[in-house]
């Protein structure tokens, strides 16, 4: 809540400064997506409509319930805000509309790239991109004379020599807690050695596979030179360790970069050596083993035309150029809004990009195979079983979750 | 019970007390560290450099000049609004144990004076609901509740808690009631009075400390509650064990730790208030035999 | 309240037996900032026209019962007739999803069931002997972690046991092992969850049997002593047949709350370690697609197991209440 009035207040003195850019609604506006200092701006910016109520729910737990609040007729949400993982699950039960005609007529400022169009229809505007590549300490770095890490192979090197040379005993980090991170930074690994998750054109799950091996395998080298606690370690943890100086390298989103090292107490040995870099490749591949994400906002379907209307102009509105001129907006994302330039927190989500890096797949069934991953890789990365057993068991989670979603 | 204390020979004296101060510690030393905790800043709090930081708060000093901060008080209470969460779980408390009390004893009496045996029946109720995991049912309510609009507002939240509850408040006090001698009334009732004057008279002044023992339960049930109020409640209306998850951050947000941490603190002080004022109740009211079954 | 609550378990046993229609796919262009690639999505039309015909899905029966993420019944006769000893058996069990939570569950209730009635009888007996004085403070520090929330309380054990926390460091002194870390090994974590889970249900059972020690017949103790039964004798003899009802009903309340152990595993972290029924309800529901007719599935799975768990218990009360009749 204080970010978001810190937002207004900052969004208040823009509209002050340039001749407030009027927005006027006639239906009602209601807006549920999760909780980050980004998402409130776009949320704090869309109530800035006049006419009639905004109304929003930002919150951790949007993913549980923006489809139920999207089903019933009229939905209780007028607009989600998703990432390109969970529009899946709103396709799915196809609960959002198609926005061609709505971007015809209030749309004349969204980029081209910003409209996520499925089989040529518009079903989202994206504002924002993320990616998660390199962090290093450059001091350490320096210390023992290498270069910041292209591969995880040099990482693996780089991470041998800060341990030899008795500078930090873990000093790699990784958000490897068994569940959604570690499958996260499995699609990563898998994706950067080539790997397909599924038989082409199928749902049938294909991580049994050469890539996949390699994959485990490589997270298994990494983990040797992480905290023993790693299974347990998600980004908030593992960006913890960084900050406290315990950790050297480490692949870390995007998004949270420009916040890293303004908490409070990091030392200032810390504060000076951070910087980040682009992803890393893995195996000899070309392609990062990294994913790019984005964010953006849906209209939904059960709603209606005025609402639609209202929702779209108040949406667009929450992410126009102008919200940039503000230097704490500009800073909380890397956003695809026109006119925005790269703060250095934001090199390493646009040196995926460049890289080719895979964009997170958008698939009906991707969703079951990352919970499966979360909860079947767990076993191996302790060392109770081989990596094809792991992944054996991770496809016959997946078929088992597939037959009952009627996906196979 | 002194004297029987005074009868103890020395040496189990000896023993029977240092189990209890082992215990005593067991039971409150995680709450005194956390307190100390809550007063510094977060690399302290988890000691992730040395794990003397967290006693002598060496980074709490070098950000806010001593080794103390009221900075994760400050952003919860101040920055956050963290008021607001605790009076949401006092309407939702106050409400769950007023509408569940107020079935359950009116329910429990006519059970328990009504000729045939409920016990049983009213057991097996109870203990189904108290089996089912809470989050199933609470997936189950979701779609309707949208649908009817009702979705994320505190009174859904109350209706859903005194629900999953009331079969286990209706048992105890059912129970409770069994014990309460039925001359008591019935010589009442030959006295002129009606069932419900008999009630009113008789019973209530001797029905108090079970009341306020499975009002207790009722209470923390409410107050800790965690999947019910994290599914059922938007943003504006969370109460504080949901606030609390919701400073811890997801994988996108960064959370604030420290900020949980205060509130967890802050949450618990109601709850010390609690049992320091009706211990005594707890204790008698139990021994007046709600939990006999 | 037959709404609230026989409405949902009745949904939830339908929606155990019934799932989602088969999906029809399409493979379109899908275009996102970064790139356009051909990507597979769901034909809504076709969707839509099953969905109209059959509202709530396919009927499947028992199947979901029986598949890999519950009872897994193919798979564990595949890995018996496989399996050339009891230990590789066993190994393949606990590989599925639905037998690894309830290893762990088993061995939570029947440890932390015993011993917590062990602790709070010996907290009680004890507080019954000290100083009269003293048993205001005393009782008010054993209710604190009963009466603390669960999330919050195992959050503040998990902070604790950290291998930098005040508890880790202490232990990894202790035994001399700086790399010493509980949340690292599988047994460890599991010591760790069922201290949490004594430590947050001995008091509940201390003070409903402090309660039934207040009510225990006098003249019964003096007649003991008179006939010089020892102090241990009148414990055995005395008290306990006192306070069996007491016993039964903590033993009740604790294998239905221990079957359903979920709070700490979250609260610990421990997925990678340990798992519950109610951990993989809270996961079939958490995930990008939410899989309900396995969340169902398995909350019907956790109330037979209750019912099961309880048998013994309830028998024995319905004989009783057949008695009183």
């Amino acid at each position: 809540m204080f970010v978001r009035k810190l937002v207004l207040a900052g969004v208040m003195t823009v509209l002050a400064g340039a001749s407030a850019m009027a927005c006027g609604i006639n239906a009602r506006v209601s807006i549920v997506g999760n909780e980050f200092p980004a998402i409130q701006s776009v949320g704090a910016g869309a109530q800035e409509c006049k006419g009639a109520e905004v109304t929003t729910n930002l919150t951790a737990d949007h993913q549980k319930i923006n489809v139920p609040g999207m089903q019933g007729n009229p939905a209780e949400y007028t607009s989600a805000i998703i990432a390109n993982s969970s529009i899946v699950a709103l396709m799915n039960e196809d609960v959002i509309r198609p926005l061609d005609e709505l971007v015809a007529k209030h749309g004349k400022h969204l980029k081209k790239n910003q409209l996520v169009t499925i089989d040529g229809k518009v079903m989202a505007v994206a504002f924002m991109a993320n990616a998660q590549h390199l962090v290093y300490r450059a001091d350490v770095l320096k210390q023992i004379g290498v270069e910041p890490p292209k591969t995880y192979e040099d990482m693996l090197t780089a991470a041998k020599m800060i341990r030899d040379k008795g500078i930090m005993p873990n000093p790699v980090g990784g958000a490897y807690k068994a569940g959604w991170n570690l499958a996260q930074e499995f699609n990563n690994m898998f994706l950067g050695m080539g790997g397909n998750h599924f038989k082409s054109g199928s749902a049938r799950p294909n991580v049994n596979t050469e890539a996949g091996v390699k994959a485990l395998n490589m997270m298994k080298s990494l983990s040797e030179y992480m905290n023993p606690d790693f299974l347990t370690h998600d980004s908030n943890a593992t960006n913890a360790e960084f900050r406290a100086g315990n950790v050297a390298i480490m692949n870390m989103w995007g998004s949270r970069a420009a916040t890293l090292v303004t908490a409070d107490g990091v030392p200032q040995a810390v504060v000076d050596g951070f910087a980040i870099a682009g992803p890393m490749t893995a195996g000899g591949g070309s392609t990062p083993a990294s994913t790019l994400w984005w964010d953006g906002w849906t209209v939904a379907k059960n709603i209606s035309d005025a609402e639609a209307e209202a929702t779209f102009i108040a949406m667009t509105h929450a992410i126009r150029p102008e919200i940039l001129a503000d230097n704490d907006v500009a800073t909380q994302a890397v956003w695809l809004i026109d006119g925005y330039k790269p703060t250095p927190a934001a090199v390493g989500v646009f040196a995926a990009a460049e890289a080719n890096t895979i964009p997170y797949p958008m698939l009906p069934y991707m969703g079951l195979l990352h919970t499966a991953l979360g909860n079947e890789l767990a076993d191996f990365m302790q060392g109770k079983e081989s990596a094809e057993q792991a992944l054996a068991d991770v496809e016959a989670a997946y078929v088992a979750a597939a037959k009952e979603k009627g996906f196979l | 019970m002194a004297s029987r204390a005074q009868s103890l020979p020395n040496g189990l004296r000896v023993v029977l007390t240092s189990f209890i101060v082992v215990w005593l510690v067991m039971a409150a030393f995680p709450f005194i560290w956390t307190l100390w905790g809550s007063f510094k800043v977060e690399l302290d709090f988890f000691s992730i450099a040395d794990w003397t930081n967290a006693i002598t708060g060496r980074r709490t000093e070098d950000t806010h000049g001593s080794p103390f901060t009221g900075a994760g008080y400050y952003g919860a209470w101040v920055e956050e609004g963290f008021l607001h969460n605790v009076i949401n779980t006092f309407i939702v408390c106050f409400f769950v144990v007023l509408t569940s009390l107020t079935i359950g004893t009116l329910g429990g009496y006519a059970l328990s004076r009504s000729g045939y045996r409920y016990t049983f029946w009213l057991l097996i109720a109870a203990l189904i609901f108290r089996a089912m995991p809470p989050i199933t049912l609470v997936a189950g309510y979701m779609l309707p509740f949208f649908q009817w609009n009702v979705w994320g507002i505190l009174p859904t939240a109350i209706i859903v808690l005194v629900a999953i509850n009331q079969p286990f408040t209706l048992w105890m006090l059912h129970s409770f009631f069994q014990n309460i001698p039925k001359e008591l009334d019935e010589s009442a009732k030959v006295d002129g009075c009606t069932q419900f004057q008999a009630f009113r008279h008789v019973i209530i002044p001797v029905m108090w400390p079970g009341v306020i023992t499975t009002g207790l339960f009722s209470f923390l049930l409410a107050y800790n509650d965690f999947a019910v109020t994290a599914m059922l409640l938007s943003e504006d209306n969370r109460t504080m064990v949901p606030q609390v998850a919701a400073f811890l951050g997801t994988t996108y947000t960064e959370g604030n730790i420290m900020f949980a941490v205060a509130s967890v603190v802050s949450a618990t002080v109601p709850l010390f208030i609690l049992v320091m004022v009706f211990q005594r109740q707890i204790v008698s009211g139990l021994t007046a035999g709600a939990v006999k079954g | 309240m037959l709404l609230f609550i026989a409405m949902p378990i009745v949904s939830v046993i339908v929606q155990s037996m019934f799932t989602p229609h088969e999906a029809v796919f399409l493979t379109v262009e899908t275009c996102t900032p970064f790139k356009c690639t051909e990507e597979t999505t769901i034909d809504q039309e076709a969707t839509a026209a099953l969905r109209a015909e059959q509202p709530l899905g396919r009927f499947v029966g028992l199947d979901i019962y029986l598949d890999r993420g519950h009872l897994a019944i193919s798979e564990v006769g595949e890995a018996w007739a496989t399996s050339q000893s009891w230990s590789e058996f066993l190994a393949s069990l606990v590989n599925l999803p639905f037998y690894r939570a309830m290893s762990f569950t088993l061995v939570f209730i029947f440890t932390v069931t015993p011993i917590v009635i062990v602790i709070g009888l010996l907290i009680a007996l004890a507080v019954n002997s000290i100083y009269a004085s003293l048993r205001g403070v005393v009782i008010f520090f054993s209710l604190l972690p009963f009466v603390i929330t669960p999330l919050i309380g195992a959050l503040v054990l998990y902070w604790m046991i950290d291998s930098r926390g005040i508890l880790g460091n202490l232990l990894q002194w202790m035994a001399g092992d700086p790399s010493l870390s509980l949340k690292a090994s599988t047994g460890l974590m599991w010591v760790s969850l069922i201290v949490y889970g004594i430590w947050h249900a001995a008091p509940f059972a201390f003070v409903i049997f402090y309660a039934g020690l207040q009510t225990l017949p006098k003249d019964q103790m003096e007649a003991a002593q008179i006939d010089g039964a020892s102090r241990i004798q009148r414990v055995r003899y005395v008290i306990l047949p006192h306070l069996m009802p007491l016993v039964t009903f903590v033993t009740l309340i604790q294998l239905m709350d221990n079957f359903r152990v979920f709070e700490p595993i979250i609260g610990f972290n421990a997925e990678a370690h340990a798992t519950s029924l109610s951990w993989a309800i809270f996961n079939d529901l958490g995930g990008e697609t939410r899989q309900l007719s396995s969340a169902a599935t398995t909350s019907v799975i956790t109330i037979i197991g209750v019912a099961i768990l309880l048998t013994p218990v309830l028998i024995r009360t319905w004989r009783d209440f057949r008695e009183k009749v």
